[in-house]
């Protein structure tokens, strides 16, 4: 499968980048790793008719410690979040989930940034950011902005993103000692989760984030508010798909699906709470 | 588009469609027809090959986005005398592969595999490997034959 014709432009520097999308208008896209839209596009199911090739911006490739929360530059990939040693340190749930993303050949090309702007419910990195209450940096021609992961995905492969602003780093606060916990259910080794769970918890507090269990990646609040008033991890675990709304596909009914998060939320908050 | 790539040590200057597989730039403009189509949706494997030493699904990178980079396929790994790569002979001595067809990709992604890690446990290779699909289901001696690699260094 070959896509379709499309010109290719590569970008020196993210303000370039920004430009360049701007002349070329909403049929231009970002081309980081690839990973996500390639795939579509060879599929046909995307036909942007300019590629603006980012992938070679290696200054927004690093994971920086930032006092209270580590920032991570859009084109970091897959592979280098997964094995980062201050990430391991201070947010654990995010390095494992990013080993959880594909396969090793898909990680040492995918990128954090390219995923997250992508916005599939069905990838693990949106809903991992979701629930541990990441911060996105956008820029546009005007300048940046910074988006909460609570107001950024606005539904099936959409966000928050204008088409001439470009994520160019995600903020992911410390998780200072919190259990955390990453389930993903699938059949097949490098699939996409059937449905996933990405938890932590420091007492009273915790996040949950849902992957595959509606049209964008979903926070659990429900499971939170309970767990916050003294719930028992079986009963906010009940309350699990109480923000979402599965979709019926091959893999799955939205019935399955919500057993599933149901079990998986249990597991998660079993393990975050040793 | 003109882009310049070096593969297996040798430098090719060539003129592609921004559309190019890299896949389909090694196998119909070079003519290395080692590195196989599978699956073709970055599933299977069969493409992997290495970009700048690590393995990647070739039939998910745009030959355009390896411009400048250094590449290795199948065809690459025996030394110039032809002496085989250590996991080529790991594969042969034990029995790795049926049909064959996963194997370039197998290897590729295995020699990709110990430079990570050199000396993984048996559950690292079957994870480390959770990227190629051998539809003979030798999966056994496949990573037999890594553990066996590693285990010669």
């Amino acid at each position: 499968m070959i896509p379709a014709a499309f010109d290719y432009v590569r970008a020196g520097s993210a303000e370039e980048a920004i430009s360049l999308i701007g002349e070329h208008g909403e049929d231009a896209k970002f081309l980081a790793g690839g990973h996500s839209l390639l795939p579509i596009m060879k599929l046909r199911l995307a036909s942007p008719s300019v590629l603006v090739d980012i992938g070679r911006l290696s200054d927004l490739s690093y994971i920086r410690d930032a006092g209270d929360h580590i920032a991570i530059g859009a084109l970091t990939r897959h592979m280098d979040v997964e094995t980062s040693s201050v990430l391991k340190e201070h947010v654990p749930l995010l390095a494992c989930a990013a080993g959880n993303v594909g396969d090793p050949q898909v990680r040492h090309r995918g990128t954090i940034g390219g995923s997250i702007a992508h916005s599939d419910s069905a990838s693990d990195l949106p809903a991992t950011t979701l629930a541990l209450g990441a911060t996105y940096i956008a820029q546009g021609p005007h300048g940046t902005r910074e988006i909460a992961a609570a107001d950024f995905f606005h539904g099936f492969l959409e966000s928050a993103l204008e088409p001439d602003e470009m994520l160019t780093e995600i903020r992911v606060p410390k998780m200072n000692g919190a259990g955390w916990s990453f389930q993903k259910f699938n059949r097949r080794a490098q699939d996409w989760a059937i449905v996933g769970v990405a938890a932590w918890r420091r007492g009273t507090e915790s996040g949950v984030g849902l992957v595959n269990m509606g049209s964008t990646p979903i926070l659990a609040t429900s499971v939170s508010a309970a767990i916050a008033q003294g719930a028992s991890v079986s009963d906010a675990a009940q309350l699990a798909a109480a923000e979402a709304e599965p979709q019926n596909d091959l893999n799955a009914s939205p019935e399955y699906r919500v057993h599933l998060a149901k079990v998986l939320v249990r597991r998660a908050l079993e393990e975050s709470s040793k | 588009m003109k882009i310049q790539v070096t593969v297996n040590g040798v430098v090719h200057d060539s003129d592609v469609e921004p559309r190019t597989l890299l896949v389909h730039y090694v196998r119909d403009v070079l003519g290395l027809t080692g590195t196989n189509i599978g699956c073709d949706t970055s599933s299977c494997g069969a493409c992997s090959l290495h970009i700048n030493g690590e393995a990647v699904k070739s039939c998910t990178v745009l030959a355009v986005q390896a411009d400048g980079d250094d590449i290795t396929t199948i065809e690459g790994l025996a030394a110039a005398d032809g002496e085989m790569h250590p996991m080529q002979k790991a594969f042969m001595e034990n029995h790795g592969l049926q049909c064959g067809y996963c194997t370039p990709g197998m290897v590729m992604a295995a020699t990709s595999l110990l430079k990570e890690n050199p000396s993984p446990s048996e559950e690292e290779v079957r994870l480390g490997l959770e990227g190629n699909l051998c539809r003979c289901t030798g999966y056994h001696n496949i990573v037999k034959s890594v553990l066996a690699a590693a285990a010669a260094k």
